[in-house]
C-alpha cells in the first residue's frame, strides 16, 4: 500500500493551479498538522495488514511547513503503519521555502527522495505562471537539496505556457539535463477549470500573452521526449521521464493498481476496490477531527468499483506507462483473457497506428500517446 | 334538460400572442365561480406541459361556466378558446365558427399587431360580433386612449366604450362578463330540425375513444343516436353527450342548437373526425354539410430518425399515439442511407413540427435526427407526370426534368416604421415579391409580400424578430404554386454523399446556402484522425468545400491517484458522445449536424 499525505498551504496560488492549496497562518498550519497526525493514528488500525511500500508528501507546498512538522507527520506514520525499508518516500518542495534546517529534519524523518518545482528555466514564464521565484532561486534550492546529501530528486518542468517558443522550452530542457537531476516530469499545461488561467484562456477567445496553438505544442511534447533521451532520460509514462532505476515508485503505482490511501483534506483513497475521498473543507475538517468518529466521518463519494470498472482502470491507467498493459497480468488479476475482452478493441486501434502489441503486451504506440484519450475511451466497456 | 337559447353565450377570445388571452380566459373562469383559486393553476386553459412553457395555445379547447349577470339572471358561457399561431389558421376558423362572437383582447402598450388583424378579419368573415377590450392597462407604457382610436381607426369597430382591463390584476374584469352577456349575440337554431353539429377538435382518449368537440347548430343529439360524418362517411352511434367543466367532462342527457359540449361514440381514429366536418343524424339527415369544410394537408416535410436505430418500433409507435389525437400529422416509413430507417412526417408548420418534435423526445423519451424541413414542391417531368416531392433525395434525375414549381405564401408583416427597411432587406434576400405598403398609423406600417414557403420555414420567424427587434409581426396564408428555378444541394462528407443533409433550393442562393452549409458542418464534425473534406454540390459539381483538419492531440498529461474519478468521467463523456454520432463511411457526425441547416441566417 501506498500512502499519500497532502500538505493544502502554500505561499500565494499560481495562475494555473487547482489543486487544494491556500495560503495560511503558522497557527492554522499547526492545527492542521496535528489534526492530520490523529488522522494517521485513525486510519492505521484499519489497515495493519498493509505494509506500506511508498510515502509521497504533496501538497500545495509542504515544504512551506516548518521541518518540525513533516518530522512529526512521518514519526507518526512510522509509529503506526507497517513500513518497508526501503519504501520510497518523497515531499515537494518549492524554490524559495526551502532552508538548510528543513532538509535535515527531512533527511531525520527518511525522506528519501525531493521533488522540486521549477515549472519552467526562463523568469518572464514564471511571472506568466505566478510562481513565486526565479530560476535563480531555484538553482539555490537544488543545489541546498543535494548538498544535503539527497541522491534522488525529481524537477517538475512545464510546456505549452503562455508565451512559450520551441527555443524557449528547448533552453529550460537543457538547462535542467546539465544539473542531472535522476527524474524529470514535463507537463503540457492543462487549463483547469475555476483558475485565472481558465477565465483568461478557457473561453476560446484569444488572450494575451497566446497559448501555443496545437501543432507547436505537439511539437514541444516530441521535442521533450527526444532531447531528455538524448540525455540518458527515458519516458516511462505520458508526462514522465527518468534516469535509469529512478522511475517514480508511488506514482507508478497510481497506474498499475497498487492500493493507496490518503490523508489529509480532499486526499484520494482506493483500497481493495474501494475508492473514497476525504472531507475537501479545511475549516470542516478542523471541526470534525474533534469528533470520536473521525476520521471515518470525513470519507466522501465512497464507492465499489465493479469488475468491470476495474478491467476498464487497468486498461486506462496501464496504459499511460510507456511498457504498457500485460495480457498475462490481466489474467492473474481478473482471470479472464484480456483478449477475449479487448480483443476487438486492441485490433481496431492497432490498425489506426494507435497500439502496438507484442503479445501479451499491448502499449500506446507515438501516435497513440498524442491522442490517448481516444484511446481510452474505447476501452471502456458497455 | 332544455336550455333557454337565450341565456347562452357562445364566444372566444381573440388576441395577438402574448397580449394576455390566456391570462382573461383565466379570470373569466374564476369570476364565473365554477373553480375556487385553489384548483387555478396558472393558466387553466393551457393544460399541456408544453403549452404553458411556450406561452402558445396548441390544442383548441373550452370550457363551460356559469355566469350569474347584473339583471339577476344566469348565463351559460361557454368560451371556445383558440390556437393562437399561423400553423393553426384552419383550426383557429373552424373554432371561430362554433361561436356567435368574439372578444377581442389588445394590449393597451403594444396596440394592434399582424396577428390581431389576421384574428378579427377570420371572425368577421364568419359574421361573428367582435368587442374589444382593452387589456394590460396596468402596465406604466399603457396607453389605452390612443389603443382605442386605432382599434376604431384600423379596425372600423367601436372602442370608445371597450372595458379597459387588467386580466393580470384582475381590474375591471367584471365588465368584461357583462359585456359579454350584452354584445354577444344568443345562438339560434331550432331543436326539432335535423342534426347539424360543427366539429370543432377531438382528442383521442383510451377509454373513450375519440372525443368530438362539437357545437350544436340545428337539432339535438342524444345518446344511442346514430350519427354520420358527412365528410369522411364515418358511422357511430352515440355514447355520451356532455358539455365541458373546467378540465373534466360533464355527461348530460341531450345537447341541442345552440349548444356546444362533446359526444362519444367509441369511435377509434380522429381520422373520422374531421376538424370542420359535419355530423347529422343517419335516420334524419341535414340536406347539407356546414359550410367552410376543408381537408387539412400538410405545409411542411422532415425526416425523422431514431437516434439509436433500435429503436424505430417505438417512434412508430409513438407517431401512431400522436397521430390520434393529431389528425394534421401525417407520417410515413422512409429510408435514408446515412440515419437509416425513419419516417417522412408533415406538418401544418414549423411550429407544429417542433412541437411534436419535441413531444416525441419528451413524452415519448426519444432521442431524435431531424432532417432539414421543406414544402411539397411540384416536379413536372418531360414525359408530361408531375410529382409531388416531399423528400429531396426523391427528386428524379435532372435530364427527366422539364421545370419544378414551389409553394407561394401571401405574407402580411407588420411593423414600426424605423424598421421597414431592415424587414424589407430580409424579404429581399428571401425571395419576397413586394406588393405594396399600408400605413396602420403615423410609426407602424403593414407590409405586403409573396414569399416563397420554402424561404420562411426554416428561420424566418427569427429572423424577422431578431432584425426588428421583436417589435414585426407576420401572418401568412396559403397562395399557391410558381415556377422557379430550384436546384438539389447535395453534401459530401469525407467524398461521400449524405442524403439526409441534402435540400432543395432556389438556384439564386446555392452558391451561399451551400457555402454556409459547409461552414456550419465544420463546426459541428468534431475532427478525426485523418484530414475530412466537407463540400457542397449542385448535380455532381462541387461549389464550397471546408475541411475539418486532422485530431493531433487529445491527451491529459497528468493523471495521478486524485484524478481517477475525473479522468474516467472524462473519457465516459468521450465515449457518450462517440454514441450520438452518425457513421458516413468512416465519418462520425453528430446529429445535430443535421439540423444545421436551419440556422444559417447570421444577422
Amino acid at each position: 500500500m501506498e500512502l499519500y499525505i497532502h500538505i493544502p498551504f502554500c505561499e500565494r496560488k499560481c495562475a494555473y493551479c487547482d489543486f487544494l492549496s491556500m495560503p495560511a497562518t503558522l497557527q492554522i498550519q499547526r492545527a492542521y498538522v496535528e489534526k492530520l497526525i490523529d488522522e494517521i493514528i485513525g486510519e492505521s488500525g484499519g489497515v495493519r495488514a498493509y505494509e506500506v511500500t511508498s510515502i509521497f508528501i504533496g501538497g500545495g507546498t509542504p515544504s512551506i511547513l516548518p521541518g518540525e512538522y513533516i518530522l512529526g507527520i512521518l514519526q507518526a506514520a512510522g509509529d503506526y503503519f507497517d513500513i518497508r525499508k526501503d519504501a520510497e518516500v518523497t515531499i515537494e518542495i518549492n524554490p524559495g521555502t526551502l532552508d538548510e534546517h528543513k532538509l535535515e529534519c527531512y533527511r531525520e524523518a527518511g525522506i528519501n527522495r525531493i521533488s522540486l518545482g521549477l515549472q519552467s528555466a526562463d523568469d518572464w514564464e514564471l511571472k506568466v505562471l505566478g510562481r513565486i521565484h526565479t530560476y535563480d532561486d531555484f538553482l539555490k534550492s537544488y543545489q541546498q537539496v543535494r548538498l544535503a546529501g539527497f541522491s534522488n530528486v525529481n524537477v517538475d518542468l512545464m510546456s505549452a505556457l503562455p508565451g512559450q517558443t520551441l527555443s524557449s522550452w528547448e533552453k529550460t530542457l537543457k538547462k535542467v539535463t546539465m544539473l542531472r537531476p535522476e527524474h524529470i516530469s514535463a507537463y503540457s499545461l492543462i487549463i483547469e477549470e475555476g483558475t485565472p488561467f481558465y477565465e483568461r484562456y478557457g473561453t476560446g477567445e484569444k488572450a494575451f500573452p497566446p497559448l501555443p496553438d496545437e501543432d507547436t505544442e505537439r511539437e514541444m511534447y516530441h521535442m521533450t521526449k527526444t532531447i531528455l533521451e538524448e540525455h540518458g532520460y527515458h519516458r516511462y509514462e505520458i508526462s514522465n521521464y527518468a534516469r535509469k532505476g529512478f522511475d517514480c515508485r508511488h506514482n507508478t503505482g497510481y497506474w498499475t493498481g497498487v492500493d493507496y490511501l490518503g490523508l489529509g483534506i480532499g486526499a484520494a483513497s482506493c483500497i481493495s476496490g474501494f475508492r473514497f475521498k476525504k472531507e475537501g473543507n479545511l475549516n470542516t475538517y478542523l471541526e470534525m477531527a474533534s469528533r470520536k468518529d473521525f476520521p471515518s466521518c470525513i470519507y466522501q463519494d465512497i464507492q465499489k468499483l465493479s469488475v468491470r470498472e476495474q478491467m476498464e482502470e487497468f486498461m486506462f491507467l496501464g496504459l499511460r506507462l510507456t511498457e504498457g498493459v500485460s495480457g498475462a497480468e490481466f489474467h492473474q488479476r481478473f482471470g479472464q483473457n484480456m483478449w477475449n475482452i479487448y480483443g476487438n478493441v486492441i485490433e481496431d486501434m492497432k490498425q489506426q497506428g494507435l497500439l502496438r502489441v507484442e503479445y501479451p503486451i499491448v502499449a500506446l504506440t507515438e501516435k497513440g500517446t498524442d491522442l490517448s484519450n481516444y484511446v481510452m475511451s474505447h476501452f471502456l466497456l458497455d | 334538460m332544455s336550455l333557454d337559447q337565450s341565456k347562452i353565450r357562445n364566444f372566444c377570445i381573440i388576441a395577438h400572442i402574448d397580449h394576455g388571452k390566456s391570462t382573461l380566459a383565466d379570470r373569466i373562469i374564476e369570476r364565473t365561480g365554477l373553480l375556487t383559486s385553489r384548483e387555478m393553476q396558472a393558466q387553466v386553459l393551457d393544460n399541456m406541459e408544453l403549452e404553458r412553457e411556450r406561452g402558445i395555445t396548441i390544442k383548441a379547447q373550452t370550457v363551460r361556466t356559469v355566469y350569474k349577470a347584473k339583471d339577476g339572471e344566469e348565463y351559460i358561457f361557454n368560451l371556445i378558446d383558440t390556437p393562437g399561431h399561423v400553423d393553426f389558421n384552419y383550426e383557429v376558423s373552424r373554432s371561430l365558427a362554433a361561436c356567435d362572437g368574439a372578444v377581442l383582447v389588445v394590449d393597451a402598450a403594444q396596440g394592434i399587431e399582424a396577428q390581431t388583424l389576421a384574428n378579427v378579419y377570420l371572425a368577421l368573415d364568419h359574421d361573428l360580433d367582435v368587442f374589444p377590450v382593452i387589456n394590460k392597462i396596468d402596465l406604466p407604457s399603457a396607453d389605452p386612449d390612443r389603443v382605442a382610436a386605432e382599434i376604431e381607426d384600423v379596425i372600423g369597430i367601436e372602442a370608445h366604450d371597450a372595458p379597459r382591463i387588467s386580466a393580470k390584476t384582475g381590474e375591471n374584469v367584471e365588465a368584461v362578463l357583462e359585456a359579454i352577456v350584452e354584445k354577444i349575440p344568443a345562438p339560434k337554431g331550432d331543436p326539432e330540425a335535423p342534426l347539424q353539429a360543427l366539429i370543432f377538435d377531438s382528442i383521442y382518449d383510451s377509454y373513450k375513444g375519440v372525443i368530438v368537440f362539437c357545437r350544436i347548430k340545428e337539432g339535438t343529439v342524444r345518446k344511442g343516436m346514430p350519427i354520420r360524418m358527412m365528410a369522411t362517411g364515418a358511422t357511430a352511434d352515440v355514447v355520451e353527450v356532455g358539455y365541458f367543466g373546467a378540465g373534466q367532462f360533464i355527461p348530460c342527457e341531450e345537447l341541442s342548437a345552440g349548444m356546444v359540449g362533446y359526444i362519444t361514440a367509441s369511435i377509434k381514429n380522429v381520422k373520422d373526425t374531421e376538424v370542420g366536418d359535419t355530423i347529422t343524424s343517419q335516420k334524419n339527415p341535414c340536406k347539407e354539410p356546414l359550410p367552410g369544410y376543408k381537408k387539412v394537408t400538410s405545409m411542411v416535410y422532415c425526416g425523422l430518425y431514431p437516434a439509436d436505430g433500435a429503436k424505430y418500433p417505438d417512434l412508430r409507435d409513438a407517431l401512431e399515439k400522436l397521430q390520434l389525437n393529431d389528425a394534421s400529422l401525417f407520417y410515413e416509413p422512409e429510408t435514408s442511407v446515412a440515419l437509416g430507417f425513419g419516417f417522412r412526417c408533415g406538418f401544418l408548420g414549423l411550429l407544429h413540427l417542433e412541437i411534436i418534435q419535441e413531444r416525441l423526445e419528451r413524452e415519448y423519451n426519444l432521442d431524435l435526427v431531424t432532417t432539414a424541413p421543406g414544402v411539397i414542391y411540384r416536379v413536372h417531368k418531360k414525359n408530361g407526370e408531375m410529382i409531388e416531392l416531399t423528400n429531396p433525395s426523391n427528386l428524379p434525375d435532372p435530364t427527366e426534368i422539364e421545370y419544378m414549381e414551389e409553394p407561394i405564401v401571401s405574407a402580411e408583416i407588420m411593423v414600426t416604421t424605423e424598421f421597414v427597411g431592415a424587414i424589407m432587406k430580409l424579404c429581399q434576400e428571401r425571395r419576397g415579391v413586394y406588393l405594396g405598403m399600408e400605413y396602420m398609423e403615423e410609426t407602424r406600417a403593414l407590409l405586403k409580400y409573396d414569399l416563397p414557403l420554402n424561404e420562411i420555414i426554416y428561420d424566418f420567424f427569427d429572423a424577422l424578430k431578431s432584425r426588428s427587434r421583436g417589435y414585426a409581426s407576420f401572418d401568412y396564408d396559403m397562395k399557391g404554386y410558381q415556377r422557379s428555378e430550384l436546384v438539389k444541394l447535395d453534401i459530401l462528407v469525407n467524398k461521400e454523399e449524405v442524403d439526409a443533409l441534402s435540400f432543395i433550393v432556389h438556384a439564386d442562393s446555392a452558391y451561399e446556402r451551400g457555402r454556409k452549409m459547409c461552414e456550419k458542418l465544420k463546426e459541428e464534425i468534431p475532427r478525426h484522425l485523418f484530414e475530412i473534406p466537407i463540400q457542397a454540390a449542385i448535380g455532381g459539381k462541387i461549389i464550397a468545400r471546408e475541411t475539418v483538419k486532422a485530431m493531433r492531440k487529445d491527451v491529459l498529461a497528468k493523471c495521478y491517484g486524485g484524478d481517477i474519478s475525473r479522468k474516467r468521467k472524462l473519457l465516459e463523456k468521450q465515449k457518450e458522445g462517440k454514441k450520438r454520432m452518425r457513421q458516413i463511411g468512416n465519418v462520425e457526425i453528430p446529429q445535430k449536424a443535421f439540423m444545421s441547416v436551419l440556422k444559417l441566417d447570421d444577422e
